[in-house]
């Protein structure tokens, strides 16, 4: 056993977080219409951090789960909210069942130059990977794709989606998905996007008899539901990890404003009510830091431990985030309340880690049923 | 011990129902509903409508315009009102100011003021926390000096809700600066429209802009405006913070939210079924509702004491802690039911009359910034922290 990341992980890390410090704006993510900084998105591929999502067969240099813990976790830290999960997503899928020519477009997407969107979600399947009503018919060669996804993060900007179908099956079966590259421009695909309370765009897409060329079909009909999970399990390590970051911003600031902020006299550190539930906050970082660790150590392993860990994970993060959040901005008083200070921004997009990819209960819930099974 | 309702109180939910079913507009029920955001003549048109009835400060005594209620009325049509989707009555003239005018205005005070706050002729706004003065009150450091007929002000408030829509604001200040802050406090009256002061908005995390920086620079107050004695100003506010907390449990509004919620959890699906079907989300919604049948009964209870002349002092702190933790509870599971819907945050949505389309299904628009905005209610109006020390205080000694 070793808990020490490696050089090569270290230099990563701190590298990324004088990266993200120098370049996060957060006045201009509260306040813009922008959604994200293409400077930004520009240095980070630069820097290498695109590859380190991807393995070097893939084109990148490293992929494994403690890459994405750590680059994910300098995000969540700086609260930047450029869009790299969804390349953990879409670019995953890529690259795990993509044809050589699907899988061309890596390269540009590690370079940084190209924009991608896993639009999966649909209304009424909350956190269900296997609620998919959209539907592929074949036609002749092709396929033409018709349904509705929604609150697809990054939509808006994306040049490819990764959109996921159903060519047999009914909704909720696990077999039966199948999965297409599709340009944002498709004939058919009308967008409407807004923003999200923790920075960044989501949109909801109509699909309306899409047709698209056979070669737009990624991996094999049907099956794309195991590649959707492995996925997902990658993602999710990759925001709790940021959500770690965020949680560890949000305590950061709370300690130096206890510090700096008098009332009767004195400090507000000096007050032990106060003190207490800082100990306590440190030490439910502590343990969501150890079950990131531990998902981490297993999207390898085989299906049902892997998602047993995904649950866990989730459900415990999950559960620690709405504590930060509360917390800190109860420690902080009014101005923990305002959006003209950090937290805000922090305690927001925490918040909404827990409404992307399953929240604490819907993860409690999960854990127990993988468990009994 | 007897929980029920006599006929008279009976008769008077009715006559309450019938009421909101006749002069609650629809337009203003679905804002309250929706979560948007009221502007300031929707608030005045439905305090003018329930002044009418002489509801608008029902627990005011009848001598001064109200109707004299009892803790079972006001009770009543906190319940009513709630359920109606009626907009809240904005307490800083009725429910806190009026009170302290009654109890330490001159007649004069009481005779020009009271009337003024039952016609909607003023909107008033709170003035006591500053940025150095939050949970320490009587540390505060905006000055009146007395120049003559006058009074004049300097310095700064925060926090100040809905300034900009008043044109009154009571204030704490500093009026002498020897000896124990507490004993150096007067209780001001000062209109908005005097030269010197300025209204700054503070943007909240929930997106909206309902509390405001107020500058004072120079600001002349008529001496005729002091309440009580000068330096008397800490008892008054003490008098307001236990006396005066009507509604401070909130458990209409709680009702209110857990009817929304349930709602919403009826008609979001998890796994093709109805959200409220899934055992542990129903669990978290059954807690809830447990604590807060408990909450309706202690809030009574405390209320019922209270009517009867015993000064609520650990009762009221107890009803504010836990009665705001139990509605933020609500929010909470509130945005989770809502799913990645919850995530839009379309704020022009929010705002009073939009036709913005909503992203989803409309009860989750302001799901989240509900959640954010109520974190409020364990800041503000002494926090929690506050209180519990309050009553450890009185329960430990020290
Ligand atoms: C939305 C909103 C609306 C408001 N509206 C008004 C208004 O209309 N008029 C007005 O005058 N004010 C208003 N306030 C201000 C409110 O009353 C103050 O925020 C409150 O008194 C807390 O003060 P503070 O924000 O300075 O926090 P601080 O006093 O700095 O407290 C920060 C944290 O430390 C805790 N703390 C402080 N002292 C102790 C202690 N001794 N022991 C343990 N913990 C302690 C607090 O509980 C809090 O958690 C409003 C506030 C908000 C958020």
């Amino acid at each position: 056993m070793n808990f020490d990341l490696t050089d090569e992980r270290q230099m990563l890390s701190d590298g990324l977080r004088r990266l993200l410090a120098d370049k996060t704006d957060l006045k201009a993510i509260v306040e813009g219409d922008r959604a994200w900084s293409t400077e930004s998105w520009a240095a980070l591929a630069e820097m290498g951090v695109i590859g380190a999502l991807f393995t070097e067969e893939e084109g990148g240099f490293g992929g494994a789960g403690f890459d994405l813990m750590v680059v994910f976790e300098e995000m969540g830290r700086a609260g930047a909210p450029e869009p790299l999960l969804e390349v953990v997503l879409a670019g995953g899928l890529i690259a795990e069942l993509g044809s050589e020519a699907q899988r061309a477009h890596l390269e540009e997407v590690i370079g940084g130059g190209l924009q991608l969107a896993f639009a999966h979600g649909e209304a009424g399947a909350r956190y269900d990977l296997e609620h998919v009503a959209t539907e592929a018919r074949r036609s002749g060669d092709g396929w033409v794709l018709s349904g509705h996804k929604a609150v697809v993060t990054n939509g808006g900007d994306a040049d490819w989606l990764v959109v996921s179908a159903r060519t047999s099956g009914k909704v909720g079966e696990r077999d039966g998905i199948s999965l297409f590259l599709v340009p944002r421009d498709a004939d058919g695909l009308t967008l409407r996007d807004y923003p999200l309370a923790g920075g960044g765009r989501g949109a909801e897409i109509d699909l309306r008899d899409v047709s698209l060329p056979a070669e737009a079909l990624l991996g094999e009909a049907d099956h794309g539901l195991e590649a959707i999970e492995r996925q997902n399990a990658r993602a999710t390590c990759a925001l709790t990890a940021e959500a770690l970051g965020l949680m560890e911003r949000a305590k950061d600031l709370t300690i130096d404003y206890l510090s700096q902020r008098k009332q009767f006299g004195q400090p507000l550190a000096r007050f032990q009510a106060l003190q207490h539930r800082m100990s306590e906050m440190l030490i439910e970082i502590e343990q969501a830091r150890s079950a990131v660790i531990n998902l981490a150590g297993h999207l390898d392993a085989p299906r049902a431990e892997r998602e047993m860990h995904v649950s866990a994970t989730k459900q415990l993060v999950g559960q620690t985030a709405k504590l930060v959040v509360e917390e800190a901005i109860q420690m902080h008083g009014g101005i923990g309340m305002t959006m003209e200070y950090d937290l805000g921004h922090f305690a927001r997009r925490l918040t909404m880690t827990e409404h992307r990819l399953g929240d604490a209960l819907y993860h409690l819930g999960r854990f127990s049923r993988l468990r009994a099974a | 011990m007897d929980l029920t309702y006599t006929d008279a109180q009976e008769a008077f939910r009715d006559d309450l129902r019938t009421f909101l079913d006749q002069r609650l507009p629809k337009r203003l029920s679905d804002k309250v509903r929706l979560g948007q955001h009221l502007t300031k003549e929707d608030y005045e048109s439905w305090h003018a409508a329930l002044q009418e009835r002489n509801w608008l400060a029902g627990h005011w005594p009848e001598a001064h315009g109200g109707s004299g209620w009892d803790a079972v009325e006001r009770h009543i049509f906190e319940e009513e009102t709630t359920r109606a989707h009626a907009p809240r009555i904005i307490p800083f003239g009725i429910a806190m100011l009026g009170p302290v005018l009654m109890k330490f205005g001159s007649d004069e005070q009481k005779a020009h003021w009271l009337p003024r706050i039952l016609d909607g002729t003023d909107w008033w706004c709170q003035g006591y926390s500053e940025p150095g003065a939050g949970s320490d009150l009587a540390s505060l450091k905006t000055t009146a000096e007395r120049d003559g007929d006058h009074y004049v002000v300097n310095g700064q408030k925060t926090w100040t809700t809905l300034a900009q829509y008043a044109d009154h604001i009571f204030c704490l200040v500093r009026t002498r600066k020897e000896g124990k802050p507490q004993e150096g406090i007067s209780f001001l009256l000062i209109d908005m429209d005097d030269p010197g002061i300025e209204v700054r908005p503070i943007v909240l995390i929930d997106g909206g802009a309902e509390v405001n920086e107020v500058f004072f620079k120079d600001v002349r107050v008529p001496a005729g405006n002091l309440v009580g004695e000068e330096n008397q100003g800490w008892t008054i506010a003490k008098y307001l913070l236990t006396h005066e907390r009507t509604n401070i449990a909130g458990v209409g509004f709680a009702n209110q939210a857990l009817a929304n919620l349930r709602r919403i959890a009826g008609l979001e699906m998890q796994h093709g079924r109805p959200l409220i079907e899934d055992p542990l989300f129903a669990a978290e919604i059954a807690k809830l509702e447990i604590a807060l049948m408990a909450m309706a009964t202690t809030n009574l209870r405390v209320v019922s004491a209270a009517a009867e002349g015993s000064a609520p002092g650990v009762e009221s702190s107890m009803l504010k802690v836990k009665g705001t933790v139990i509605r933020q509870e609500i929010n909470d599971l509130t945005r989770l039911a809502c799913g990645p819907y919850a995530m839009p945050f379309v704020s022009e949505a929010l705002e009073a009359g939009s036709n913005v389309e909503p992203v989803g299904p409309d009860y989750a628009m302001p799901a989240t910034a509900d959640y954010f905005n109520n974190r409020k209610l364990s800041i503000y109006g002494g926090s929690n922290e506050v209180q519990k020390s309050i009553i450890a205080k009185t329960m430990l000694g020290a």
